[in-house]
């Protein structure tokens, strides 16, 4: 009964921070109360017993998400309040017919929910089935590392061609050249007494991922949450040029390796061994996580900086 | 004994949730900027610190017990530098944000 | 020691778990009104800070309460990158108002 009162505090909250992003007034606002969202939707991805997603929520929506849309902010012109305030009435009026529309989806939306039965998932048995040959005790792991090994490989090329999109739209790839200024004193103590305790439990997690919630994703959005903040703290999160490159690509091209492997030895595209299973995803993860944590925060210093020079000759006003 | 060590537990959760209680009001109900920056760290240490002592006191292993506890100087650690760069950013700049 | 309860019942214990999460959230949510009220910029970003220490006490109560010790890896996550927030608008919020400059090395 308890639960339910939580539970229902918990979703008419979210609902009413969701309006208020929308609703807020000024843009700063909007931002801290998106802030909030992430951070009671980890929550609530708790209590709905998923705690994989809520790992990688914690450190995405109320981490990382807030960074990017702080970084906005800063870059967006500044109209006086009476003007934006001016420009939210003008759209608040306009915006009848998208608000009807909206009203009938939800409820729409929300009668096809309500009216489903509750159905025992066919894919869970088979999956508690094969999880002994898998090399990991952790079905989630073993359905994205093992089983559907094949969707991960190509999310990190989706990835990948992120990168090179939002880099090719620069104009060039020079990273290690921008920082920001000299930290202050104790933001300069604590991001060195923070990094090493984030990336031993970037490690924790991905060696969770074994036999509980865990794994390549949140340990690899939990090191790029440390390059956006040594960045943020005016170091080079990563030094050299050719090292961004190398640990952009090694996540995919360690599951063609994989790959090719498995074919060469005259079994199928990454088809494991039962017995060296463990290795091979332990390896994959471990490749994964380095991507995903440079390519997140190679986007960050990406979208942060223009290039100073700017080879497609096009306009370049991001900062005055 | 573990019925001592509940009560125990439920008696420091209650002390730690009145400290969260008292870092709210004063976010609420201070009337200066960094008088509420005061009244947050007061939960920030010592609200989550009675909370993690009374969890850890309930829970049945060390292992937790030590997990609680880094948990708590993690959280220690962050808030008190994040709330002193806050306040300097404003005594720097005391237009405040982009009103 | 007469008369002490030998062991408090489980139901009564999560009882008390989820009770205390409730409270929690509903300072929360009482809290949010400094977000939308604040006048500076710095009250938005404080309420911020405190909601995340706020959120993981909620992770670590439920954890206990509820017997997920999972969502005790998800508070560690939460106390360690709710710093970040914090950091950008310090480093980033004073860039739009001719704030840090920027460094080229």
């Amino acid at each position: 009964m308890i639960a339910l009162i939580f539970d229902g505090v918990l979703a008419v909250t979210l609902v009413a921070l969701a309006w208020r992003v929308l609703a807020a007034p000024d843009a700063f606002e909007a931002v801290v109360v998106f802030i909030t969202l992430g951070l009671l939707m980890a929550l609530a991805w708790g209590r709905l017993a998923a705690p994989d997603i809520a790992l990688a929520e914690a450190a995405v929506g109320a981490g990382l998400t807030g960074v990017l849309l702080l970084d906005t902010l800063g870059a967006l012109p500044h109209g006086s309040p009476p003007a934006q305030a001016a420009a939210h009435a003008e759209i608040r009026g306009r915006g009848w017919p998208a608000r009807v529309a909206t009203g009938l989806l939800a409820t729409t939306l929300g009668a096809a929910v309500l009216s489903l039965e509750p159905r025992p998932s066919l894919l869970a048995g088979q999956v508690s089935a094969h999880l002994g040959q898998s090399g990991v005790s952790h079905p989630v792991t073993a359905v994205l590392l093992n089983f559907r090994g094949y969707d991960t490989w190509l999310e990190l090329g989706v990835l990948l061609i992120a990168i090179i999109g939002v880099l090719a739209l620069r104009g060039s790839t020079r990273l290690s050249g921008e920082t920001l200024a000299r930290p202050p004193a104790v933001l300069a103590w604590l991001i060195r007494v923070l990094t090493p305790l984030i990336l031993m439990v970037a490690g924790y997690l991905l060696w969770l991922g074994k036999h509980a919630a865990g794994g390549a994703f949140q340990a690899g959005v939990v090191l790029g949450a440390a390059g956006v903040l040594l960045w943020l703290a005016g170091w080079h999160p990563v030094a050299r040029e050719w090292l961004w490159k190398v640990l952009w690509v090694i996540g995919f091209l360690g599951f063609i390796a994989a790959g090719l492997g498995q074919l060469l030895a005259g079994a199928n595209w990454l088809e494991y061994p039962p017995e060296t299973a463990a290795t091979f995803i332990l390896c994959l993860e471990l490749g994964a996580a380095i991507s995903i944590g440079a390519t997140l925060a190679g986007l960050f210093i990406a979208l942060h900086f223009p290039p100073r020079e700017n080879l497609s000759g096009g306009p370049n006003e991001r900062r005055p | 004994m573990s019925g001592i060590l509940n009560v125990l537990g439920i008696g420091l959760c209650l002390i730690g949730a009145g400290f969260f209680l008292a870092g709210t009001v004063g976010l609420l109900r201070f009337p200066d900027s960094l008088c509420r920056l005061h009244a947050l760290t007061k939960a920030d240490n010592l609200g989550l610190g009675f909370m993690v002592l009374g969890l850890a006191v309930e829970s049945d292993s060390l292992a937790v017990a030590g997990k609680l506890a880094l948990i708590w100087l993690l959280a220690l650690l962050a808030g008190a530098s994040a709330c002193y760069l806050i306040a300097r950013t404003t005594v720097h700049d005391p237009g405040g944000g982009p009103e | 020691m007469v008369g002490a309860p030998q062991h408090l019942p489980p139901l009564l214990m999560e009882t008390f778990h989820l009770w205390l999460a409730l409270f929690l959230l509903l300072n929360v949510v009482v809290g949010m009104t400094r977000i939308i009220r604040g006048p500076a910029a710095m009250d938005r970003m404080m309420a911020a800070q405190l909601f995340g220490t706020t959120g993981v006490a909620i992770l670590l109560v439920l954890a206990e309460g509820v017997g997920a010790p999972a969502l005790r890896n998800v508070a560690m996550v939460f106390a360690l990158l709710a710093v970040l927030a914090s950091v950008a608008f310090v480093r980033l919020h004073g860039l739009a108002r001719g704030g840090e400059r920027r460094d080229e090395r």
